[in-house]
C-alpha cells in the first residue's frame, strides 16, 4: 500500500475499483486540521479527471499496470496483434479496445499498450503519424466554401481532409488525436 | 532563486505599513522567545528541535497571553514562526506570523482590524484596495452557515463523530478512513466548502464548532460552537481569531486531550506550559489574533506561491 506521502505525478494508484494516474498534487493544511493532499488523477481505462483531497495517512491501493512497448503487427477478424518490442512476445488485442485509434494505426508503428491485471485495456498511438496517401481523386474540386481542402486515403483506409494540392504518393503527418492534417512532409 | 526585488521593495512597503498601523492604534510591539520548551499542542502541529529538550515555537501565543495576564492589553508580535512538515504552495516550514491581543475587545473588534489592515497592506503596495475587492466591509458568515449552504449538512457541533462520517457520507463526500470529528469536519470542508469560500470575496468565518475550540472559550449564547473566526480571502487562509480560554481548569483539560491524542498517534507529546496555565487566571477577556504576514503579502501583490514573496523561499521548506 502507498500512503500520501508516496504521492507524486504518475503514481498509479486504485480509486473505486478503476486505476488512476496522479496528474497533480498539492499540500493543503486547512485551519488546523491534518494536513491533505489535494490531487487531481486520470482515469487510465476512461480519461475521466478525478480530483480528491486525501487525508495525510490515508493508505492508496497501488494499481497493476504496466505500459508495454509494442509493434502493431496485423489485424485478423476480430482482434489486432501487437508485438512485445523487448521480449518479441505477440498478444490479441480485441478491435473495441482500440476504437478508433485504429484508423491512424498503420502496421508495423509503435505503441505503447497499457496493461491492468495484465489484460491490455489500453493502446496509445504517438501524437502523429506520417503516411503516404494511398488513394486521392485527382479531379476532386475541392469544397472551396470550407477552405478548399479534399478527402484522402492512408494505408489504414482512414479518410484525411488535405489541401487541394496533395496527390498520391505523397507522406503527409497527420495528427492522430484530432485525425487532422497537418503538414506534407514529403514524397514517398 | 532569491525573489525579484520589486517583490521584496512591496513586502517591505506592507510590512512597514503593518507596523505603522498597529502604532496609531496604541498597540505595543513585543518580542518573545522563539525557542521554547512547550511549543504549541495542537493534535497537528509538529515543532522543529531547537536542542536541549527546546523547539522553535509554531506561534508566539503562549508567552504573548502571559504578557496580557501580566498587564499589557494591547500587543502585537511580527515574528518568525516554523512548522515541520509544512510546504506547499501556501506554507512554509519558516514564515512570519502577526500576531495581536486586544484586552476588553469583543471578537468583532479584531474582524475591523483586519478590514483596515489588508486595505493599508493594498495602498503601500500600491494597489488600489476596490480592485483586490477589498473596499467594500467584508462577508461575515458562520461555519453552521456555509455548511447548510454549500454542503447541505445541518452541523450541530454537539454530534458525535460517527454521526458526523454519516451527515457527510449522505452529502456524498469520500470520507475514506476518517474517523476523528476534525478528519469529517475538514474532508467536508476541502471538498465542498474551501473551493466556494475560495471564489468569493473576502470573507469571516465565525461561530466555530466546540471539537474545533483550540484556544477559544464557549460562545455564552451557544456552547456548542466557540467564540473564533478564521478570514478567508483570495483563496487564502489569512487569519484566525479566538475569544480566549482564560479558564485555566479547562485549559488544562484541553492540553491533556491533546496530549493523549498526539501520544495516541505516535506524535512527539510536548511538556504542558505551566506557567502559562498559571497567568490565565490573570488574564482579563481578550481576543487574540494571528495572521500570516506571507500570504497578506500574496494577497496583495497576487502571488500564486509562498515562496514568490519571501527572499529564499524554496531555502523555507518544513
Amino acid at each position: 500500500m502507498y500512503d500520501t506521502s508516496d504521492i507524486r505525478k504518475g503514481l498509479k494508484i486504485m480509486i473505486d475499483g478503476s486505476p488512476y494516474t496522479i496528474v497533480e498534487f498539492q499540500f493543503v493544511k486547512p485551519g488546523k486540521g491534518a494536513a491533505f493532499t489535494r490531487t487531481k488523477m486520470k482515469n487510465l481505462l476512461t480519461g475521466a479527471v478525478l480530483e480528491r483531497n486525501l487525508r495525510s495517512g490515508d493508505k492508496l491501493e497501488p494499481a497493476d499496470v504496466e505500459t508495454k512497448k509494442m509493434q502493431y503487427l496485423y489485424a485478423d477478424a476480430d482482434s489486432y496483434i501487437f508485438m512485445d518490442t523487448t521480449t518479441y512476445d505477440q498478444v490479441n488485442i480485441p478491435k473495441a479496445t482500440v476504437g478508433d485509434s485504429a484508423d491512424y494505426m498503420p502496421e508495423n508503428i509503435n505503441v505503447d499498450v497499457l496493461f491492468f491485471n495484465a489484460r491490455a485495456v489500453d493502446v496509445s498511438l504517438p501524437n502523429f503519424i506520417e503516411q503516404p496517401v494511398v488513394e486521392a481523386d485527382p479531379g476532386h474540386r475541392g469544397d472551396t466554401a470550407t477552405g478548399a481542402t479534399k478527402p484522402v486515403k492512408i494505408s489504414t483506409g482512414a479518410s484525411i481532409n488535405v489541401p487541394l494540392f496533395i496527390s498520391v504518393g505523397d507522406i503527409i503527418k497527420i495528427d492522430t488525436r484530432s485525425g487532422q492534417y497537418i503538414e506534407r512532409v514529403g514524397r514517398a | 532563486m532569491p525573489a525579484a526585488r520589486e517583490t521584496l521593495e512591496a513586502r517591505a512597503r506592507i510590512l512597514r505599513a503593518v507596523r505603522g498601523w498597529f502604532e496609531t492604534q496604541g498597540f505595543l510591539e513585543v518580542e518573545t522567545p522563539a525557542r521554547v520548551r512547550s511549543p504549541g499542542q495542537e493534535v497537528h502541529l509538529d515543532a522543529m528541535p531547537a536542542g536541549d529538550g527546546h523547539w522553535l515555537i509554531t506561534s508566539p501565543e503562549y508567552h504573548m497571553k502571559r504578557l496580557v495576564a501580566a498587564g499589557l492589553p494591547r500587543i502585537v508580535q511580527i515574528g518568525k514562526c516554523w512548522r515541520a512538515n509544512e510546504s506547499g504552495p501556501h506554507h512554509r516550514g519558516e514564515f512570519t506570523m502577526v500576531e495581536w491581543y486586544r484586552a476588553g475587545a469583543p471578537l468583532t473588534a479584531l474582524a475591523d482590524d483586519c478590514e483596515a489592515l489588508l486595505r493599508a497592506a493594498a495602498v503601500a503596495a500600491g494597489r488600489d484596495p476596490a480592485a483586490l475587492g477589498l473596499a467594500a466591509p467584508f462577508a461575515r458568515t458562520t461555519v453552521r452557515e456555509l455548511w447548510a449552504r454549500h454542503a447541505g449538512i445541518e452541523l450541530g457541533g454537539d454530534e458525535d463523530a460517527g454521526a458526523l462520517r454519516a451527515k457527510a457520507t449522505a452529502a456524498g463526500v469520500a470520507v475514506g478512513t476518517a474517523t476523528a470529528w476534525d478528519d469529517v469536519f475538514y474532508q467536508v470542508f476541502l471538498d465542498l466548502i474551501e473551493p466556494r469560500l475560495a471564489a468569493g470575496g473576502p470573507t469571516f468565518v465565525f461561530d466555530w464548532p466546540a471539537p474545533l475550540a483550540a484556544l477559544a472559550r464557549p460562545k455564552p449564547s451557544d456552547p456548542r460552537v466557540v467564540e473564533r473566526f478564521e478570514l478567508y480571502a483570495g483563496g487564502l487562509e489569512l487569519a484566525n481569531a479566538f475569544g480566549e480560554l482564560t479558564d485555566a481548569v479547562e485549559q488544562r483539560r484541553r492540553f491533556e486531550d491533546e496530549s493523549r491524542i498526539r501520544a495516541a498517534r505516535g506524535r512527539q507529546v510536548y511538556p504542558i506550559d505551566e506557567a502559562l496555565l498559571g497567568a490565565l487566571p490573570d488574564m482579563p477577556p481578550t481576543s487574540g489574533i494571528a495572521l500570516g504576514f506571507d500570504r497578506l503579502v500574496m494577497l496583495v501583490l497576487g502571488a500564486r506561491d509562498i515562496a514568490d514573496v519571501v527572499a529564499f523561499g524554496e531555502e523555507h521548506d518544513g
